[in-house]
């Protein structure tokens, strides 16, 4: 086994020391990723901790195939979220996985909170907590990036984790962002670290190890490398995932205008398609990735006092913001997406809940639940981007309630002011692009962290249409629960989800074996589970219960390509789901 | 025969740095370091990316510093490394103005490029391509 791989660094902020311990069981039996985060988390959390207190715990983990394999690019990142006060989970990719590899920590736990706000290097056994009073409130954090860069000297690979203002005003689904374009996103990883006063993290090293079975290793290596790079994941490459706008629209999936509607007249203009024919820049890719998703768009925006000279931005576009960005807010033009995407780069914090909370705003509006004494004046309706954008820099600096709860969240707004109807969450997370049909929202419902990427439900749905066949609710659990069960291997390993199909049980095993791992078919199903149900009791002890979530109108009402949702089946398969959930092994 | 792996377009790096890894692999490690092709940011990925690796010199810089004589010229341009002879003084990696030579840190000699052309078979975007005689 991968020797440094059992290294756990421990950092304690309040007193700026660390130490290095070794836990090789996290690694041996749980892989690492997800399942050794959960065993970390176990040890160094309590469950009920307040998310901002500082005994909220922080893990970051890689897992046993990272620097070995194409598309092992992520780290998973394990914390108490402040968003929904529940277990916060939540992958980046960039050059932290390699970086924390090449550094020797299998994992790296962060606790307490620093006086100050501070900065930490870490390269190899060496720990630095570097002042950061004057990184404080920059208004950007491509800046901050920057300015780590050049200071922190380090040459080679390096990752740099930072916060923007979102993070340090404790904006409660504020980003970490890493290598300018990846993030840590969702659930608030952000406002952890700044609560915690930690500005930025910056992981190096130059360590590696030697293969022992060089010739079986190239070979299974380049079965990998193959596969990335054909289809079906090289449309990742080409298009990204903006590939999906325009089909989601067509089947009238494409939630528009706070999901009033499910298609949307300017999808044409936001399409991948546009994207990459009229505005793509560059395309990058994580640490060992073939594929290079990460799509850049430029924005050239006109100076108003110089009538040749235009300020150029770059910026990375994806499916989930431009439903969030564009769609759900009615936005009619390419630019006024950007410009909207920019913002919430610069600030840190999540593209998707940023959309969705002003979405909200926008109907909730409309409906006079909040009126210009709440906005402080201001007068949002879909499509207005000067006016989100005011009100996104106004949460950065909240003069009353209102700015305070946008800060929150839909959930926090929608307990204050009403709204609860079209206030798009499930368990606190705002709702990602899908409105494919139950499975996607039982996804969000039922899956660990919220998020479409739990378990696909979008996809299930979508096989629905083509094969006609709807699945009764305790089929569609079981569909869900073995899917989210698998994905808990891959976020161990820790693979990004694209390569979902190419790293498949059997070859996960082979991988596994020839770096000293001993895992069958049948063992890798079943670590899934435990780490699934382990995960599960963990979110329970936090207060979680699963069948207590809130189903919003919205969602209901407005047709999906499958029809209306029906909430009874809803509330029968999350039944179904939460029995798979406590008894992992008895689906087998 | 290959004469070097010529850099044909950065703009299409991605940054993936699968040449690195292979760079490392084809001498049985897993790692970034010791690759003798480098991949970095100009200054953050914002700003695109740059490719180094020896353009193999017909009058190679490194050749002329190495104290010990064991940079010998290459046929077809570049240098064949006689680790054998090497003190790890690290003139050469000073002294070439592409800053194509980095130090094994473990090992203390230069990592010069064999001109196998291995990193090649790794780019999927074209950046990499082998110029041959």
């Amino acid at each position: 086994m991968d020797s440094y791989l059992k290294r756990v660094l421990i950092i304690n902020l309040t007193n700026h020391s660390y130490q290095i311990e070794e836990r090789q069981n996290y690694f041996k039996e749980y892989i690492g990723g997800v399942g050794a985060g959960i065993k970390l988390l176990r040890e160094f959390l309590d469950p009920n901790v307040d998310p901002y207190h500082p005994d909220n715990v922080i893990v970051f983990s890689i897992g046993a195939l990272t620097g070995k394999f194409p598309m092992v690019s992520k780290v998973v990142s394990l914390f108490k979220s402040p968003h929904n006060g529940l277990l916060g989970e939540s992958h980046a990719g960039g050059r932290s996985a390699i970086a924390m590899w090449q550094a020797g920590y299998g994992s790296i736990v962060i606790k307490g909170a620093s006086q100050i706000p501070i900065y930490v290097t870490i390269n190899g056994n060496q720990v630095r907590f570097k002042e950061a009073r004057a990184l404080w409130d920059i208004a950007d954090t491509e800046t901050v990036g920057r300015i780590l860069r050049e200071r922190d000297g380090i040459s080679g690979l390096r990752t740099i984790m930072r916060i923007g203002r979102g993070g340090e005003r404790l904006i409660s689904y504020a980003n970490v962002t890493t290598e300018t374009y990846r993030h840590f996103g969702r659930l608030g990883l952000g406002a952890v670290f700044g609560s915690k006063k930690l500005k930025g993290l910056i992981i190096s090293g130059k360590r590696s190890i030697s293969i022992e079975n060089r010739k079986e290793y190239q070979h299974l290596y380049d079965e990998i490398f193959e596969l990335c790079t054909s289809s079906p994941v090289k449309k990742y490459h080409e298009l990204g995932t903006s590939e999906n706008i325009l089909p989601l629209n067509a089947l009238h999936a494409l939630p528009t205008r706070n999901f009033k509607e499910t298609s949307f007249e300017n999808a044409e203009s936001l399409s991948g398609e546009n994207l990459a024919m009229n505005y793509l820049g560059r395309r990058i890719a994580c640490s060992h990735c073939p594929v290079g998703c990460i799509h850049l768009a430029i924005l050239r925006e006109k100076y108003p006092d110089d009538p040749y000279f235009y300020k150029t931005t770059l910026v990375s576009y994806d499916y989930e913001p431009i439903y969030s960005l564009g769609s759900v807010l009615g936005i009619k033009s390419v630019e006024d997406f950007l410009k909207l995407m920019i913002t919430v780069e610069k600030v840190g914090i999540d593209a998707i809940t940023a959309g969705v909370v002003l979405a909200w705003v926008t109907e909730a509006y409309a409906e006079g639940l909040i009126g210009e004494n709440e906005t402080g004046g201001l007068s949002p309706c879909f499509g207005d981007t000067e006016t989100y954008l005011q009100m996104i820099d106004r949460m950065m600096e909240p003069s009353n309630e209102f700015y305070r709860l946008m800060g929150k969240g839909v959930e926090a707004l929608a307990g204050r002011y009403g709204g609860k109807d079209f206030a798009l969450s499930y368990f606190g997370n705002e709702l990602s692009g899908y409105h494919t049909g139950p499975g996607s929202h039982l996804t969000h419902i039922t899956g660990a962290r919220h998020s479409h990427l739990d378990s696909a439900g979008y996809s299930i749905d979508q096989k629905i249409y083509k094969d006609g066949k709807y699945p009764g609710p305790k089929e569609m659990a079981q569909k869900l629960f073995e899917e989210e069960a698998i994905r808990q291997v891959l976020t161990s390993l820790v693979i990004c989800l694209f390569a979902r199909n190419v790293y498949v049980p059997e070859r996960i095993g082979r991988c596994l074996r020839l770096f000293g791992w001993d895992f069958n078919e049948a063992q890798i199903f079943e670590l899934g589970r435990k780490i699934l149900f382990e995960k599960n009791q963990l979110k329970r002890e936090m207060g979680f219960d699963m069948e207590n979530f809130n189903l919003p109108k919205r969602a209901v009402e407005t047709p999906s390509p499958l029809g209306s949702i029906d909430e009874s089946y809803i509330r029968e398969t999350v039944k179904h789901f939460k029995t798979f959930l406590f008894n992992p092994f008895s689906s087998q | 025969m290959i004469r070097r792996v010529k850099i044909l377009d950065s703009e299409r790096c991605t940054g993936c740095q699968l040449c690195m890894l292979a760079c490392t692999r084809r001498e049985g490690k897993a790692s970034l370091e010791g690759s003798r092709i480098r991949v970095r940011s100009v200054g953050g990925m914002e700003r695109g990316l740059t490719v180094i690796v020896c353009r193999a010199c017909q009058d190679p810089s490194c050749m002329y510093v190495c104290p010990v004589d064991a940079l010998e010229k290459r046929e077809r341009g570049g240098v064949v490394f006689h680790k054998e002879r090497c003190i790890g003084c690290g003139k050469c990696a000073e002294a070439c103005p592409l800053s194509a030579i980095e130090m094994d840190e473990e090992e203390a000699k230069p990592l010069i490029c064999l001109y196998c052309g291995y990193c090649k078979n790794y780019c999927p975007y074209g950046v990499l391509e082998l110029e041959k005689t």
